[in-house]
Order: structure tokens, then C-alpha cells, then sequence
């Protein structure tokens, strides 16, 4: 952890950290500017930037009109004309109308200009299931962004994380889309350090340490990848829990250290399988330490279908859990 | 807005100097020049594409005319060679975007006609029609929120592009806001093959203006000093805090819609033939040689220096190097970013 100028900390929840480190960057930089869809008088539908509108002002954070690509595109106006706008897309599943703008232009301002213009920017959206949201309040989006040079992905798991990296993103000089499980929102509490720190992005961090399997995950998924991992201890065998906490870039050592000592490499995550980000974690270790191998890399992940469906059968089937996940992680260890 | 007639001795000059009119008239011969010039090196197999305005000439060297230097944003589209010359891009940096070489604004990445010059407050653009008016009007928002007072934005598209969601949006959120923008439309009748009856059930585009809130107006894109007068209105309004404004000009387009279209598989000659009796160029030097502005030997010594400059500006970015291969690597993000950092 980069630059920690206090020794003290607090017990905040993820949601909680997001707000407090929303709050604390308008305090210090009055070219931060947030805008959304109901970011204002109501302070976002979880309430994350409550009461901000009274004391930064409705130029500052901005009610938008229902419009996801020009709350984008609006924001890569200003982050090029010298604002560090922070853009929130309700739910991630609203994030397709905002496509092109982040795929299309954001992403590529700083290249197409021959960095003569940059775009820095962050996209704050809360995805992922596991809360009823059915098909329209549940996707995983890293995906469809992660094959995006120009543009970075964060996901964090943790609070401490979920400060450290954010308050990266709104310093960094290149735009960021910034995942925030909403799952996790409430349910994950840890201590958060006092006073403004960040956490470089890139970096992944051993959440657990082990010796008979790696298993890489983000998200929501770290945390029962944690749980899965703590009931094989019980049992004897020793897995090694590494939270990306960044997918674009992402750290190929920590992946690549692990992977060398356990020998065997599982990766989790809620997005679909297919061409999704185990996809290619999978590919690289196979490109790059295949005979350090003694098992077949697998991949847990969301079947092949559109969605998670309302109905708690249908979402539990497409969700992993901590007991699906022991149980591949014991055939893994036994292999 | 009236219509100032040019022919009859009407000429209301909307306080621009004779100076100012030759200018205007000087970027006109200048912006045909450099158009015909980018079709003919991709004729000569020079270049592999080019993009041309003609027909645009008034309407753009007018609207160049009420733009502040220095001060004002331009967030223009690929058709807005005149725009883009006289805001102060010079005929060889157009070259080195039409040549793709190292030393262009964008470093040879762009298609040709996607200019961009922090210095000249130019933004950058894509090709995704209607991507760049949120991007205005994000600009456009910065400046009301820092109390730039006396500075707007300039944002232009074809008819074509006010079909695009982002276009609405746009308008909407400049409205809303009440920002210093201006939504200049040119209006030349055709999107590559889609003709205005296509694109939209009613063709009068600045009366949309109504429907978000702000005022609008239709002028005649053939006179230079109708559109000048038009923006100048606008932007002045925008500038002083009076909020967004959409203005259309009227023009057309004569040319193909690029080097690799041929307009004949979708109108006839003659339709284009017909238009060209309105050549807002010849139209123009009549006028300054009907008023004594110019005479015909100031003409012809302008045209001969377009041409000289035009020629010069080829010739120095022909010669100049494409980016290196290595190049390809760049300002992918800020420093030396790999997608996989260790
Ligand atoms: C989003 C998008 N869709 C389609 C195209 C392909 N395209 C390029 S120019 C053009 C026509 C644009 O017409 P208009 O806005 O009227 O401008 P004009 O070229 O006539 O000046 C089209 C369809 C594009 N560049 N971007």
C-alpha cells in the first residue's frame, strides 16, 4: 500500500469508503465534478453521494438527464478541457448505451491526438449479482471492456482496496472504469486507513497465502474464494487466494510467482466463461509457464446464457458459491 | 434572420472590414484549392483517401470569421476544411494530415480531415458522427463552470448526423444547463447516398431548437456574410451568457462524399450541375468585385498565391517522413504502459 499517511483507520463497508473517498477528492480538488442519473438530491440510488449536492453545489454534482452516452461523452468534454469529471452509470447493465463513448472515443483521445489531448476520467458503475437483481440488475461488464487498449478496469474487493485504488483512478491521467460489486456494497466491512493513500494500479494482492493451488478472482468472488480456501485448510490442503483488484492492467507477475510455486492455476470469476477474463489469464500462464504445470489450468464462471435469471434457482445456478468453489478447488489440489 | 441579398446593392456587411472580406473570400479560393489537391493525389495514387467541401466554402470561411481566436473551441466534423483554416490551421498542416505524416497534429493516426490543435483550440475528433457534440458540450461546461466569461464552443455536423442519439442528447444537455455552445449544422442535403427525406420527416433542422429550449435559425450558407452573421449572433449570445443556440446553414455538396464514392450511383448530373449555378465561390467574387473590393488583378494575385501556397505545402509535407513503426506504440497511456504490468 503506496503512501499511508496515517496510522489510524475505521471500520467502513464498501459502499462507505466509496463515499468517503468521493467526498474527501471533491474536498480537495474543485475540478472534480461528479454527474448522473439521480447523483444529486437523492445522492445516487445507494445513497453513496448523499447530502454532497448541499455542500458542493449542483454545478458540481450533477443530476443528468437520462442519457448514458452523453453523461459519458459529456465527461470526456471536460476531463479534456481540464476537469476531473467522475461519470456514474446507475447500474452497469445501463453502461451499453455509453459504449461507444468509452470504447470509441475516451479510450482513444490520448492515442488518436498523439497525446496532444488526454482524457482523464473515471466511470463509476456497481455491477455483478447475487441480489435479486435479475437480468437487467446483475451483469458482470468487465469483459466487454477488458479488450480495450487506452482504457483501465478496476474491481476491488475489500474497503481499504476499494479506497486506495479509487482515489488511483481519479488521480490517474487516462480513463478508468471503476467496477464496484454491489453485493458487496454493505455486506464486506474492513478497516480503512485515515488520511488520503493510494494503491497503484496493476498491483494484485495475495489475499490468502498457499502452496497447492492458485486461484485468481476479483470481486465478490475473492471473498468466497477466501471462504472456500479457509474450509480445504481445515481439511489439510493449502490453496493460495490471489484478488486482482485491477483487470486492465493486470499483474501478470503476482499471477505468474504464484502460479510457479503451486503449480496449478484456477481461476473464478461471476462473467460469463467464454471470452471472458479467465480466457485470457489462462492463455497467459499457458504462454508463459505451461511446464511449470502440474494440472490443467480450469476456469469457474457463469454458464453460457444471457443472464442471471430473477428466480432464485435460476440465480444460484448461474452464480458460483464458496461450497462449488471448494469443491473444483479439492479436485484441483488432488489432481 | 433576413436574407441580405448580395446582388442588389443590399450588402449589409455586419461590421466586417473589406480586409475581413478578403480574407473570407482568400479562405474560399484557398479551401477549393486544397480540396481539389487532396482528390488529386489520391487520383495520382499519392494518397489513399481525401474528403472534399465544396460547396461548403461560405457557409465555413463565414463561420471561421466569428470564431475568437485563442479563446473560443471549435469542435468541428471531417467536412470543416475552411472552419479549421480559418480558426488558423495553415495549408501545411492540412497537407500533413492529407499525407499521414509524423509530423500531423495526431502524428499520422487519423483519417485525413480529422485535425486537432490544442494551440488552436481545435478538439480532437473520431469519425463516429455525433461522438464530438457531447465532448462540446463537456467543453462547453468547463468553461461556464470556471467563469470563462467570453468563450464558446463551436460544435458543427452534417444533416445527416442530427439523426444520431448523441445529437439529442447533446442539444438537451446544453439547453438544460443554459452553456455557451453552438450546434451549427451544415446542411447540404446529402449523407453519402441519403438524401434529407430519409433522414428526417421534417426538414427544417433548426426548428427543432424550440422543442429543447433554446433559439434557432436557418440562414443561407452560399453568403459568407449571412453565416458570419448568423454565428457571430450566436456565439455572441453564448459568450455573454444567453445560453446554447442550433443554426443551420443551408449549402451543398458537390463533390463525391469522398474519394471513394461515386455520387452518380445516387443523384443525377444534373441535380448537381443545377446546384453549381449557385457556386457560393464565383458568387462571392462577384459581389467583392461589384463593390469594389476586390479588382480582378487583386483576384488573380490571390489565386496565383493559393495556388503557390498550396503547391508549398505539398510539396514540404510530401517530403517529410511517415511515422516510424515504433510509433505504433505510443500514447496508448501516459508513460509506458503494457497491458499486462509486471
Ligand atoms: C456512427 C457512424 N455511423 C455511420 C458512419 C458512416 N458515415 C460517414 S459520413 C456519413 C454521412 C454523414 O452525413 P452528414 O452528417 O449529412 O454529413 P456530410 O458528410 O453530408 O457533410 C456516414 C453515414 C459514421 N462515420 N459514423
Amino acid at each position: 500500500m503506496a503512501v499511508v499517511s496515517s496510522t489510524s483507520s475505521t471500520v467502513m463497508n464498501n459502499v462507505e469508503a466509496v463515499r468517503a473517498t468521493l467526498y474527501e477528492a471533491m474536498r480537495n480538488d474543485d475540478r472534480t465534478i461528479i454527474l448522473g442519473e439521480d447523483v444529486g438530491a437523492r445522492g445516487n440510488v445507494f445513497l453513496i453521494t448523499k447530502d454532497f449536492i448541499g455542500e458542493f453545489g449542483e454545478a458540481r454534482v450533477i443530476d443528468t438527464p437520462i442519457a448514458e452516452a452523453s453523461i459519458v461523452g459529456i465527461a470526456v468534454g471536460m476531463a479534456m478541457e481540464g476537469l476531473r469529471p467522475i461519470a456514474e452509470i446507475q447500474f452497469a447493465d445501463f453502461i451499453y448505451p455509453s459504449f461507444n463513448q468509452i470504447v470509441g472515443e475516451a479510450a482513444k483521445i490520448r492515442y488518436r491526438s498523439n497525446g496532444e489531448y488526454t482524457c482523464p476520467l473515471v466511470i463509476r458503475t456497481p455491477y455483478g449479482g447475487g441480489v435479486r437483481g435479475a437480468l437487467s440488475h446483475s451483469v458482470s461488464i468487465e469483459a466487454l471492456f477488458y479488450h480495450v487498449p487506452g482504457l483501465k478496469i478496476v474491481a476491488p474487493s475489500f474497503p481499504d482496496d476499494v479506497k486506495g485504488l479509487l482515489n488511483s483512478a481519479i488521480d490517474d491521467p487516462d480513463p478508468v472504469l471503476f467496477l464496484e460489486h454491489k453485493k458487496t456494497y454493505r455486506l464486506i466491512k474492513g478497516e480503512v486507513p485515515d488520511g488520503h493513500y493510494t494503491i497503484p494500479l496493476g498491483k494484485a494482492r495475495v489475499r490468502k497465502a498457499g502452496a497447492q493451488l492458485t486461484v485468481v478472482s476479483y470481486g465478490l468472488y475473492v471473498h468466497w474464494a477466501i471462504e472456500a480456501a479457509e474450509r480445504l485448510e481445515k481439511e489439510g490442503l493449502s490453496v493460495e487466494v490471489i484478488d486482482l483488484r485491477s483487470i486492465r492492467p493486470m499483474d501478470k507477475t503476482a499471477i505468474l510467482d504464484s502460479v510457479r510455486k503451486t503449480r496449478k492455476l484456477l481461476i473464478v470469476h461471476e462473467d460469463n466463461k467464454f471470452g471472458g477474463v479467465g480466457a485470457e489469464i489462462g492463455a497467459m500462464v499457458a504462454e508463459e509457464a505451461l511446464f511449470d504445470l502440474d494440472a490443467p489450468i480450469r476456469r469457474l464462471a457463469a454458464p453460457d446464457v444471457p443472464a442471471m435469471g430473477y428466480a432464485l434457482p435460476l440465480e444460484e445456478e448461474y452464480m458460483s458459491s464458496p461450497a462449488k468453489m471448494a469443491e473444483t478447488m479439492r479436485e484441483m489440489v488432488k489432481f | 434572420m433576413a436574407t441580405t441579398d448580395l446582388r442588389t446593392g443590399g450588402l449589409e456587411r455586419h461590421g466586417l472590414s473589406d480586409q475581413q472580406l478578403r480574407d473570407i473570400f482568400r479562405n474560399m479560393l484557398l479551401q477549393r484549392q486544397l480540396d481539389n489537391r487532396g482528390f488529386q493525389l489520391n487520383r495520382q495514387g499519392k494518397v489513399p483517401f481525401a474528403l472534399g467541401s465544396e460547396g461548403h466554402e461560405a457557409l465555413q470561411a463565414g463561420a471561421a470569421m466569428a470564431f475568437n481566436r485563442g479563446s473560443d473551441i471549435l469542435a468541428p466534423y471531417y467536412r470543416d476544411l475552411g472552419l479549421c483554416l480559418g480558426i488558423g490551421l495553415s495549408p501545411y498542416e492540412i497537407m500533413l494530415s492529407i499525407f499521414a505524416r509524423a509530423e500531423d497534429h495526431n502524428g499520422g493516426r487519423q483519417f485525413p480531415n480529422h485535425y486537432s490543435s490544442k494551440q488552436a483550440g481545435l478538439m480532437s475528433f473520431s469519425s463516429i458522427l455525433a461522438a464530438h457534440l457531447p465532448h462540446a458540450v463537456g467543453a462547453a461546461y468547463a468553461l461556464k463552470y470556471r467563469g470563462d466569461d467570453g468563450r464558446a464552443v463551436l460544435a458543427t455536423c452534417g444533416d445527416g448526423t442530427t439523426s444520431e442519439g448523441e445529437w439529442h442528447e447533446s442539444m438537451n444537455f446544453a439547453a438544460v444547463h443554459k452553456l455557451p455552445f453552438v450546434m451549427l449544422v451544415e446542411n447540404n442535403e446529402w449523407a453519402i447516398s441519403t438524401p434529407l427525406e430519409k433522414q428526417m420527416a421534417q426538414p427544417e433542422i433548426w426548428k427543432r431548437a424550440e422543442g429543447y429550449g433554446m433559439p434557432g435559425c436557418r440562414f443561407n450558407g452560399f453568403d459568407p456574410i449571412e453565416t458570419y452573421a448568423a454565428v457571430k449572433n450566436a456565439m455572441d449570445r453564448a459568450r455573454s451568457g444567453g445560453g446554447p443556440s442550433l443554426i443551420e446553414g443551408t449549402c451543398y455538396r458537390y463533390l463525391a462524399h469522398s474519394t471513394d464514392d461515386n455520387d452518380m450511383t445516387y443523384r443525377t448530373r444534373e441535380e448537381v450541375s443545377e446546384r453549381r449555378k449557385h457556386d457560393p465561390v464565383p458568387a462571392f467574387e462577384a459581389v467583392l468585385l461589384e463593390r469594389g473590393i476586390v479588382t480582378p488583378q487583386d483576384v488573380a494575385a490571390m489565386r496565383k498565391d493559393v495556388l503557390r501556397e498550396t503547391n508549398e505545402a505539398t510539396d514540404a509535407a510530401e517530403a517529410l517522413p511517415y511515422p516510424k513503426a515504433e510509433d505504433l506504440y505510443t500514447h496508448v497511456y501516459e508513460g509506458a504502459w503494457q497491458p499486462w504490468q509486471s
